[in-house]
């Protein structure tokens, strides 16, 4: 870590630490669109034209999650996968790698799959999040999520949540599909109990229900 | 003892079922029939917990979050080898949000004078330490990294060759003693014997020691095969990685742990903090993946409660990715050296094993069982050594030492096949015994289409298609000390307790199935709370025990609740109880078909507001092999495998696996089917992919992350078709076993014999890879 002074006098820091700024310039594009269009993170834009400098303590953001308006006290540093679980308390959105190699921490981002533990918080804007906690309607669970169950394409089920995630998007944007199209969709879904056969299985039934 | 004489199925369904009749105690319930004639019991029944899964709901220990909690850092050693001079913890103190930090240190017992000084040796990169709690996860990595460590190094060794030679590195100077939890569990490796860092040899089982005469075996030989095989080190890699929550309230201390072993983690705790067992209470309600590496506290569980007890908060503390990788287990390498000879007929004459294997710092590095009783042979003998190593400890690992020992064994009795000018499938019908492979061979073969096999390295082309077949056997173990309350509550609902854990093999699911079997009632009635160490203590999830252990007390204790609640129905119908019965949620009368009442208002007729049973596991019917509880007869498995080498890239692709299983009676057939998937895939992962990749230069994992410790992905899985044998041995209430840990045995040796197949060389060394193919076929130097 850089900040080495921070434990004497966190005010004294200047900036953000290494390690989240990486992450959060990892979603450059998403970085540059928040300074345009972001309503939510107490005037960020102008804050920082005005010469603020953020962090390293925690400051209020506002984030659009699964529908709701949520406002959390965050430190720059905070990823999107740690804003969930530790302050929305929404931990069904699972860290496995930490560095987006797994897939277990998908979220959609304005409906895209995305790896909530690679992107910064502050990058989320407006941007609506949905995590496995939003697919379920009203309590009516999505067909993949019906077939999952039906096809026990759960084991240990730690990575359900990111398997759910990514055959969901599948099917909400492609009914007409075969096996090469579910391999595809999981090719970044880590699964240590070998779960894969079982929900290959599951998301075909699915996409069956739905046309 | 007052005893019952009952007729059981026993055989195979489809082949040789008949019956056999068995002297049990009074007390057992009734005979169950065959699967066909149940109702729920061998069905595809979905997962009682799977809608928390899908739906995100379920919580893990890394999902807690208790009022006031701390979040926990490990401190680990950054060399591999040296005396720690000072530890400096000063900045680390005095950062704002740190609440408390632990040092690991010598603690010599009472009265004794510490020789050994301050902090324990390092031994390993990756050795925790300390420990440092805070207010949140990312103040605590700050505060770590603000630890100084000083070292005065020594001398390494990280290979295992490297670490045979004399005046190689010397590990330990000392004898050491083998962790319950080790890489080879159910053998006895002693680290007392041997030299420098060469620990052993174990020479026997409990299926007995060497047997024969080899030399007399190979003079008897007219084939003999010889060969060295090489298996790497892999770890397990749990997506869940190692740890706890730790609430040390004042006369209770609360473990939220992701465990294989609630109770183990219980009697660690309460041992290393000299606690009564009655004020320490471990809960591991859904856990993410374990395979073998989850059965202990660790180091993790102490430091949390140490931490915990100086911050006097709740404290989280859940390993990252590459502390799960150096410290928290992994599968031995193996070298192992096999001899088998054959007489011109078949017939075995002897075989010959010696192994060296490392699990780094710890002991367990043998390669099993499998070459000892696979195949009778009367001549036989195994040396099995341990190398130790400056690296992570090895832990138990699906099917330890046997998934190595299958690579070998099944590799050179291919082999064997082939100079005997036999086909590898009907070569293991002539030295195979067993009846249920048997069966495996004969379905497996048909589904497989054996047929299609062509001499090895036949095939035209560029991309070669192989086939090859490989076998295991596993013991069926029984853990005596598995107890399990039923309760029904005067509302109709039914609850089963026991410690026993689910680790996503479907116990709980399993337990339910066998409730409501057994009531007359559907699966969704029955709650399964378990995963609780205070409630009666069941088996660790190891060894492919559970199933086994937990089901018939299970059961044994349902049916004596039921009797309980069917004789205050008697009584108020005044008839005689053994008339009654319950079906559908009504319970009923064999003659009287004018008497009926639901269940739920049967449990009105209660004098107290529950029926609570407890019962525990018997012993089999027709007594075990080993008194602690080895089971007679063997959970065998036939694997065949397709694979595809394209001989210009080396490129492997496992195209087909048909895994041909048996666990007794089959419970839960989509479950079985999920665990035998994950057999498989493990398998391949193994025979294709994972390695663990040491510097030696530095002691340093290389690859302890996901992105390059590579295993398969959805695009690497083959089409995978599992048959499950059903097999009645007539040995408990519910005649059922566990199919994880044979699951994973066979995989890696049949796509070793595959690829033979395919390419007509022999690769003698896993994982197979682009270049050990292409080094194979003398593409590349």
């Amino acid at each position: 870590m850089e900040d080495k002074n921070q434990g004497s006098d966190p005010k004294k820091t200047k900036s953000i630490t290494r390690r989240s700024f990486l992450r959060g310039a990892g979603l450059s594009t998403a970085g540059s669109v928040l300074l345009t269009t972001n309503t939510f993170a107490l005037d960020y834009k102008e804050q920082l034209a005005a010469g603020k400098e953020f962090g390293p303590e925690a400051m209020t953001i506002k984030m659009k999650v699964n529908g709701i308006t949520e406002s959390l006290s965050v430190e720059p540093r905070t990823t999107l996968a740690s804003a969930l679980r530790d302050h929305l308390e929404l931990t069904g959105t699972k860290i496995v790698c930490d560095r987006g190699s797994c897939s277990a921490c998908t979220v959609y981002l304005d409906g895209k799959p995305v790896n909530s533990c690679m992107m910064s918080v502050f990058d989320v804007g407006d941007k609506e999040i949905t995590t496995i906690e939003g697919i379920a309607q009203n309590g009516k669970l999505h067909p993949v999520q019906e077939a999952f169950i039906e096809h026990d394409a759960t084991q240990c089920g730690y990575c359900t949540p990111g398997m759910v995630m990514s055959c969901v998007h599948l099917l909400d944007t492609n009914t007409d599909i075969n096996l090469e199209d579910v391999k595809k969709a999981t090719r970044g879904n880590l699964c240590r109990c070998g779960t894969h056969p079982h929900v290959f299985k599951a998301t075909l039934s699915a996409s069956k229900k739905t046309t | 003892m007052n005893t019952k004489k009952e007729k059981f199925p026993y055989g195979i369904p489809g082949h040789n079922l008949g019956e056999i009749e068995r002297e049990i105690p009074i007390e057992e319930p009734p005979v169950w029939p065959v699967n066909d004639k149940l109702k729920v019991i061998g069905k595809r029944v979905t997962r009682i917990d799977a809608l928390d899964k899908v739906t995100g709901k379920a919580k893990y220990t890394s999902d807690m979050k208790l009022p006031g909690m701390l979040y926990a850092k490990m401190l680990r050693s950054n060399v591999p080898h040296a005396v720690i001079t000072s530890i400096d913890i000063s900045k680390a103190k005095n950062l704002t949000g740190v609440h408390a930090i632990h040092l690991i240190e010598n603690s010599p017992k009472e009265g004794e004078e510490n020789t050994k000084g301050k902090y324990p040796m390092v031994k390993y990169v990756g050795q925790p330490l300390g420990g440092v709690a805070a207010e949140s996860l990312e103040i605590a990595k700050d505060a770590i990294a603000l630890i100084k460590v000083n070292y005065e190094e020594k001398p390494f060794v990280i290979d295992m060759e490297a670490a045979m030679e004399i005046g190689a590195p010397i590990v330990f100077d000392e004898p050491i003693t083998q962790q319950e939890d080790g890489g080879d569990v159910g053998e006895v490796h002693d680290g007392s014997k041997g030299q420098g860092n060469v620990r052993g040899p174990s020479t026997s089982s409990f299926f007995g020691g060497p047997r024969g005469d080899l030399e007399k075996g190979f003079a008897e030989a007219d084939v003999v095969v010889e060969r060295t095989y090489r298996t790497q080190v892999h770890t397990h890699m749990p997506l869940e990685t190692h740890g706890v929550v730790v609430d040390w309230k004042p006369d209770l201390m609360m473990v939220y742990t992701s465990t294989q072993n609630t109770n183990n983690v219980r009697n660690e705790m309460a041992s290393i903090f000299n606690l009564p067992k009655s004020k320490v209470r471990v809960v591991c309600d859904f856990m993410g993946g374990g395979f073998g590496a989850k059965h202990s506290a660790g180091s993790f569980g102490p430091m949390a409660a140490n931490l915990a007890k100086k911050s006097g908060r709740p404290v989280w503390l859940m390993l990252d990715r590459q502390e799960e990788h150096l410290a928290e287990g992994n599968r031995p390498s193996s070298k192992q050296y096999l001899k088998i000879g054959a007489k011109n007929d078949g017939t075995l004459t002897g075989i010959q094993q010696r192994s060296h294997g490392t699990a780094g710092v710890g002991l367990g590095a043998g390669v099993g069982r499998i070459a000892q009783i696979l195949y009778s042979c009367p001549n036989f003998a195994t040396e099995q050594y341990d190398v130790l190593t400056n690296a992570g400890p090895g832990a138990a690992w699906r099917a330890p030492g046997n998934v190595q020992g299958a690579f070998g064994l099944e590799q050179a009795i291919d082999e064997l096949a082939e100079k005997l000018k036999m086909d590898p499938l009907s070569y293991r019908d002539h030295i195979d015994k067993s009846e249920v492979r048997k069966v495996e061979r004969q379905r497996g073969a048909a589904l497989f289409d054996w047929s299609r096999r062509q001499p090895a390295g036949s095939g035209k082309g560029v991309v070669k298609k192989g086939l090859g077949v490989g076998q295991s056997t596993w013991p069926r173990f029984v853990t005596l000390d598995s107890s399990v309350e039923i309760k029904i509550h005067n509302d109709g609902g039914v609850e089963v307790r026991s410690s026993v854990q689910d680790i996503g093999t479907g116990t709980k699911t399993i337990l339910a199935q066998v409730v409501a079997e057994e009531l007359g009632l559907q699966v969704k009635d029955i709650k399964v709370n378990i995963g609780d160490t205070f409630f009666p203590v069941g088996p660790g999830s190891g060894g492919s025990v559970v199933t086994g252990s937990i089901t018939p007390p299970t059961r044994n204790a349902a049916f004596e609740a039921k009797k309980e609640l069917l004789n205050l129905v008697a009584k108020k119908w005044e008839t005689d109880a053994a008339e009654l019965f319950i079906s559908d949620g009504q319970v009923g009368h064999n003659t009287d078909t004018e008497l009926k009442m639901s269940f739920k208002e049967a449990t009105k007729l209660m004098r107290t507001s529950q029926i609570s049973k407890t019962a525990s596991r018997s012993d089999d019917y027709g007594g075990f092999q080993q008194p602690w509880g080895l089971a007679y007869g063997d959970l065998g498995s036939v694997q065949f495998a397709e694979v595809s080498v394209n001989t210009n890239t080396g490129f492997v692709k496992v195209d087909k696996i048909v895994a041909a299983h048996s666990c007794g009676r089959p419970l839960n057939i989509g479950q079985l089917e999920s665990q035998i998937n994950g057999g498989v895939i493990q398998g391949v992962s193994y025979a294709l992919y994972e390695n663990r990749v040491m510097d030696k230069s530095t002691g340093h994992m290389v690859n302890a992350n996901v992105d390059q410790y590579k295993v398969p992905f959805s695009m690497e899985i083959p089409e995978i078709e599992s048959i499950i044998v059903e097999e009645y041995s007539a040995r408990s209430s519910t005649d059922a076993y566990g199919i994880g840990e044979p699951a994973n045995i066979a995989t890696a040796a049949a796509i070793a014999n595959a690829v033979y197949n395919a390419i007509g060389v022999r690769i003698y060394e896993i994982p197979i890879t682009p270049s050990s193919i292409l080094k194979a076929l003398n593409k590349v130097s």
